[in-house]
């Protein structure tokens, strides 16, 4: 098709449109990462808006010497394998036994599971649930009860069932068991939305949040970055409303704070782009199906 | 001499007893032993606390074996109603997802036509990388950046709009400008992912109608219009089946990270009125009883948008 003049210069319009969008998506990042670069008397004047003045890590090398933050942050990161990981076993061992056509009750098993996605207890049951299992302030509390989402069980049972049944009555024929069919033929053949659904894992544990707030209370020493990131904005940000609390020094307070951000941040930037075409995928197929 | 009967078996595979049946596929039953005990512990034992809900509040004994609530079981959805905390609670919730649904929903379609546009293919791929970006960030990493980049004296926008002559704006610390912070932010952390779902629906619409409506002298919009955007059709309204379902849902640190002192009237929704009322107030039976009433309301929603959609013609969620 040849393109008329009007045509081409819409193209250029919507690309720059785009950039004005890429620049908004980047921005709140750039600016924080600049001030966490920032020497104070810069930051004070007003004068650090996306390119850093007064260049020093002084308050990346605070952050890595105080081991609170260090501790935090690798123990999140130890969780994060950890939750990812069982996770991972958890969601094949529901989904796969759930494409087999003659698993007898597989209606009900399928409903039983289903219904967890359009029916919770609620915030307090699941609390009140935990507390008498003794779980509260374990490390345990912060990986079993979300080791299983329903939705990705979705998502790895749409992608099993794409896989031809014909390789399935293949290796039956053949003498294979169900384990040998999902390890030898099923897993292989599912790298792409196996990753997927283990960014997709991997990413709320390094992002959770809530359940640390509910159930940590007395465990300064199984708190996620989050939780940690979470207090210390809070803190610092108190100045900022103008309730003068602060006996925090507001230039130090504020680096570091954007310090701690960036730690958080920069783990998430490193994996996500690698995987983008293996998550489109996954995120299509669980639309269809969800 | 091993062979023969199981190809027998595969051939007529309802025939077989339950003996031969487990010894084919007992396995499978072992695969789902651990996860059918995650589901009973984690979301069906639960449960049994909803109980709680109908009973006298007790901060140490089970539901079970507390006595009943007064008013047939019913005092404290009777007290959530009278409690002027809740009733504040519930209008910010609804009005919270309902700006995201009218404001927040329609965004990530006019960003998927937008990258539809898009010739460059490299140039689109890494705008969509960007554009996806948010989406991994927490609501606590977010909540640092807003409140850098908006803060009302040094914040980036501010500096910028002081500058230009104008007056700093309190994004965060004024309840009508927290309110259009909160849905502002929610478009930048997820329009960008959710163009997935309509981008990929956009690959299933046939080059040939484009083909066809260039040749009939449709321009761009009109072919938006009158191609892309009934192609997309289905998938909107599976997706506004969805949130509509979730109107009366209540994310917790979204609007727990963004809060602040100075805009509690507006920024308090149900799930922090049950996390300040129930794990920090240790009112176990009233916040039960809000938390089931979320849920009932959420499912009697989501059957009734599906129930609609079905009667427009669409294929509904089920």
């Amino acid at each position: 098709m040849i393109k008329s003049r009007a045509t081409k210069i819409g193209d250029w319009i919507i690309v720059a449109i785009c950039c004005v969008l890429i620049f908004i998506c980047l921005v709140p990042l750039l600016n924080v990462l600049a001030r966490s670069l920032s020497s104070t008397e810069y930051l004070i004047r007003n004068e650090v808006l996306l390119w850093p003045k007064g260049f020093n890590l002084d308050a990346y090398t605070t952050v890595l010497k105080d081991a609170k933050y260090t501790h935090s942050l690798v123990f999140t990161a130890w969780l994060t394998v950890g939750c990812t990981v069982l996770s991972m076993i958890m969601t094949i061992m529901c989904a796969f036994p759930l494409i087999y056509d003659n698993l007898r009750g597989r209606a009900f098993l399928n409903g039983f599971v289903l219904f967890t996605m359009y029916f919770s207890a609620g915030t307090i049951p699941h609390y009140l649930l935990l507390k008498n299992l003794g779980m509260l302030d374990t490390v345990w509390v912060l990986i079993v009860p979300n080791c299983l989402s329903v939705f990705n069980v979705i998502i790895m049972r749409s992608f099993f069932y794409g896989i031809p049944d014909s390789l399935r009555e293949a290796a039956e024929i053949d003498g294979a068991g169900p384990i040998r069919t999902l390890v030898q033929i099923y897993l292989p053949l599912s790298t792409s939305v196996m990753a997927t659904l283990a960014l997709f894992y991997a990413v709320g544990r390094w992002n959770g949040f809530s359940d640390a707030l509910l159930y940590i209370k007395n465990r300064q020493d199984l708190y996620p970055i989050q939780l940690l990131l979470y207090n210390i904005l809070q803190n610092t940000s108190s100045i900022e409303i103008g309730t003068q609390e602060g006996f925090f020094d507001p230039g130090v307070g504020e680096t570091m704070k954007m310090a701690t951000v960036m730690f958080a941040t920069v783990p998430i930037l490193l994996v996500y782009p690698w995987l983008q075409r293996y998550f489109v995928t996954g995120v299509t197929i669980g639309a269809v199906k969800g | 001499m091993k062979k023969a009967p199981v190809i027998n078996e595969t051939l007529k595979p309802r025939k077989l007893s339950w003996g031969n049946y487990l010894r084919r596929y007992g396995t499978l039953y072992l695969l789902l032993l651990l996860p059918v005990v995650f589901f009973v512990v984690f979301r069906y034992m639960p449960m049994a606390y909803i109980l709680g809900a109908f009973k006298q509040n007790n901060i140490i004994k089970p539901p079970w074996e507390v006595a009943w609530a007064k008013k047939n079981g019913f005092e404290w959805f009777i007290k959530a109603f009278k409690n002027r905390d809740f009733i504040y609670a519930l209008r910010n919730t609804i009005t919270l997802n309902l700006l995201d649904l009218v404001i927040g929903f329609p965004a990530p379609i006019i960003l998927a036509l937008l990258l539809n546009e898009l010739t460059l293919q490299r140039f689109k791929r890494i705008t969509q990388t960007i554009v996806y970006l948010p989406h991994f960030l927490s609501w606590i990493i977010i909540s640092g950046l807003a409140l850098r980049l908006l803060a009302p004296t040094d914040g980036l926008l501010n500096i910028l709009l002081t500058r230009a002559g104008g007056e700093a704006i309190p994004f965060l610390n004024k309840p009508n400008w927290w309110v259009g912070t909160y849905v502002a932010l929610g478009v930048w952390k997820e329009a960008g992912w959710n163009t997935i779902i309509y981008l990929a629906a956009l690959t299933g619409i046939s080059p040939e109608l484009y083909e066809a409506a260039a040749v009939d002298g449709a321009g761009r919009f009109r072919r938006m219009w009158h191609v892309t955007l009934p192609g997309l059709r289905p998938t909107i309204i599976t997706l506004l089946i969805m949130n509509l379902g979730r109107i009366l849902g209540s994310e917790f640190d979204r609007p727990y990270a963004l809060s602040n002192k100075l805009v509690t009237s507006v920024s308090n929704t149900i799930s922090i009125f049950v996390y300040q009322n129930g794990i920090k107030g240790s009112q176990f039976s009233l916040t039960t009883a809000v938390g089931l009433f979320q849920s009932v309301i959420g499912v009697f929603f989501l059957l009734g948008a599906n129930k609609i959609a079905k009667q427009f013609g669409e294929r509904g969620v089920w």
